[in-house]
């Protein structure tokens, strides 16, 4: 088994293409479980008892289940009921309502931290619960909870080779494809797995300075 | 004096099986100055976060400034439970002032007193910073206007919380053992805003307090209240110089023993 350099310059620039789609599907599958697990974390303090226990429910079922399922399920079974998605909005559907529901643990015990006198004083000064939430609590929730958002972050990005399951053409399918299609597998699957560590390296080091800059600190 | 400007009727107020106020009614005049005393668990502190709508209440009217509180009639004159709006409009009316100031830690100490106008009366910035640096004069803070929270001792965040309480003009104010997580040193500092709040201006105002000096000095009327009722109630030469009760009594003779000042 010898490293072919002139194999690695012609596979380059589809791995590249792959890495933006990984790239893409993270970024979107980030927002979409930033939004949602915000949304879950909202729902579950909810004081209507129905909404708090289903909010509680779904977000037990979709951590109780693997993401590849979840994708298979999005991706292949959905079309059964009349709902048919491109593979990548399926992908990053499926991987940030998986995330969001990780994402809204931590949102849960950030908006915990928050002292109960700073809900009382905002019903003081007669601000709306909406009020209180966006001036009030979720300035507070967020920094200290960036560092663990962020480490999911991380984790998201290295699981998106799952995606190629559902046909996304991104790293990992890219690299498959050219390695059946070469019978060569040393050199894609090296690059995959350099392109993901220089990635998830430089992203930890991100994430040490945020974990530096929120430091938690008392305040109050 | 015509109508109370709060009138609490048979209010009950219960946790599970734990009744903490049991059918308490009592009136308060407009601008009247009230301090409620007695010992912890009594039920002083749950009168002024009932007021404040911060809890509940399991039984009851009370109504403030001519309005039901936790009630609403609707179509048919007929008493409903209120809803968010009304609770809305009817917290408009009232001030507090917590043990433990609840600054907003986020935000500075002119942004904490006017965020409140701006928000939920749709003040203008200026005019709300205008008002907020008077109020901060008042309680000599306007040099600390762009302060963090954290960049202040307990006293200067205490006298704050008054600034933001009073910036949106309350016809009621509840001061909730404002000087008891204070260093003592820093306690006349607080109560010296109070006691020019006191005589400057003609708002109902309602403490809870342990520091019976100053509830002598200050209040037109002292509320004694032990279980969830008002054992007693007078001027306050007449509660404190003079108890007829003998749990008031027991009380403020604990109270010296533990070296208030009366």
């Amino acid at each position: 088994m010898e490293w072919d350099w002139e194999f690695v310059r012609q596979i380059l620039p589809d791995l590249f293409s792959g890495l933006k789609i990984t790239i893409i599907a993270t970024v979107l599958g980030a927002a979409f479980a930033a939004v949602g697990g915000l949304v879950f974390a909202i729902l579950r303090r909810s004081g209507n008892r129905a909404v708090a226990r289903s909010a509680s429910f779904l977000v037990e079922f979709i951590r109780g289940t693997p993401l590849l399922v979840q994708l298979y399920f999005i991706f292949y079974v959905l079309p059964d009921l009349g709902i048919r998605l491109p593979a990548l909005l399926a992908g990053v559907i499926g991987i940030g309502l998986h995330y969001s529901t990780y994402a809204a643990e931590v949102y849960r015990s950030g908006i915990e931290n928050v002292s109960r006198g700073q809900w009382e004083a905002a019903k003081a000064v007669n601000l709306s619960v909406r009020q209180t939430w966006v001036h009030i609590i979720l300035p507070q929730a967020i920094p200290p909870m960036i560092p663990a958002l962020a480490n999911y972050l991380i984790a998201m990005f290295k699981e998106t080779p799952l995606l190629s399951a559902i046909t996304v053409l991104e790293l990992m399918n890219q690299a498959k494809s050219l390695a059946n299609s070469n019978y060569r597998y040393v050199e894609p699957m090296t690059i995959v797995g350099v392109f993901f560590l220089v990635i998830s390296l430089i992203s930890v080091m991100g994430v040490r300075m945020l974990e530096v800059r929120f430091a938690p600190k008392d305040d109050r | 004096m015509n109508k109370p400007i709060i009138r609490l009727d048979k209010i009950v107020k219960a946790y599970g099986t734990h009744t903490v106020l049991d059918g308490l009614s009592m009136d308060v005049k407009a601008g009247e100055k009230i301090a409620l005393i007695g010992p912890s668990g009594s039920g002083k502190t749950t009168i002024l976060r009932i007021l404040m709508t911060l809890e509940s209440i399991s039984g009851g009217t009370i109504e403030v400034d001519g309005d039901y509180l936790y009630h609403m009639k609707d179509a048919s004159g007929a008493l409903v439970p209120a809803n968010e709006a009304h609770m809305h409009r009817m917290r408009e009316k009232i001030g507090m002032v917590f043990q433990h100031f609840n600054l907003f830690p986020h935000k500075n100490v002119l942004d904490n007193v006017t965020l409140a106008p701006i928000l939920t009366k749709g003040v203008a910035r200026a005019e709300a910073e205008k008002r907020a640096m008077e109020l901060l004069e008042m309680v000599g803070l306007a040099d600390k206007a762009r302060h963090m929270p954290a960049q202040l001792s307990g006293g200067q965040k205490q006298r704050v919380a008054i600034a933001r309480a009073l910036a949106l003009s309350p016809k009621i104010m509840l001061f909730d053992e404002v000087t008891s997580a204070l260093d003592p040193e820093l306690v006349e500092e607080v109560l010296n805003v109070m006691r020019r709040l006191g005589e400057e201006t003609d708002m109902t105002m309602l403490l809870v307090t342990h520091e019976m000096g100053f509830a002598h000095d200050f209040a037109d009327r002292v509320l004694f209240f032990d279980r969830g009722r008002i054992v007693e109630e007078g001027p306050p030469d007449a509660i404190f110089r003079n108890p007829k009760e003998e749990r008031t009594q027991n009380f403020l003779r604990k109270i010296i023993a533990a070296g208030h000042r009366v």
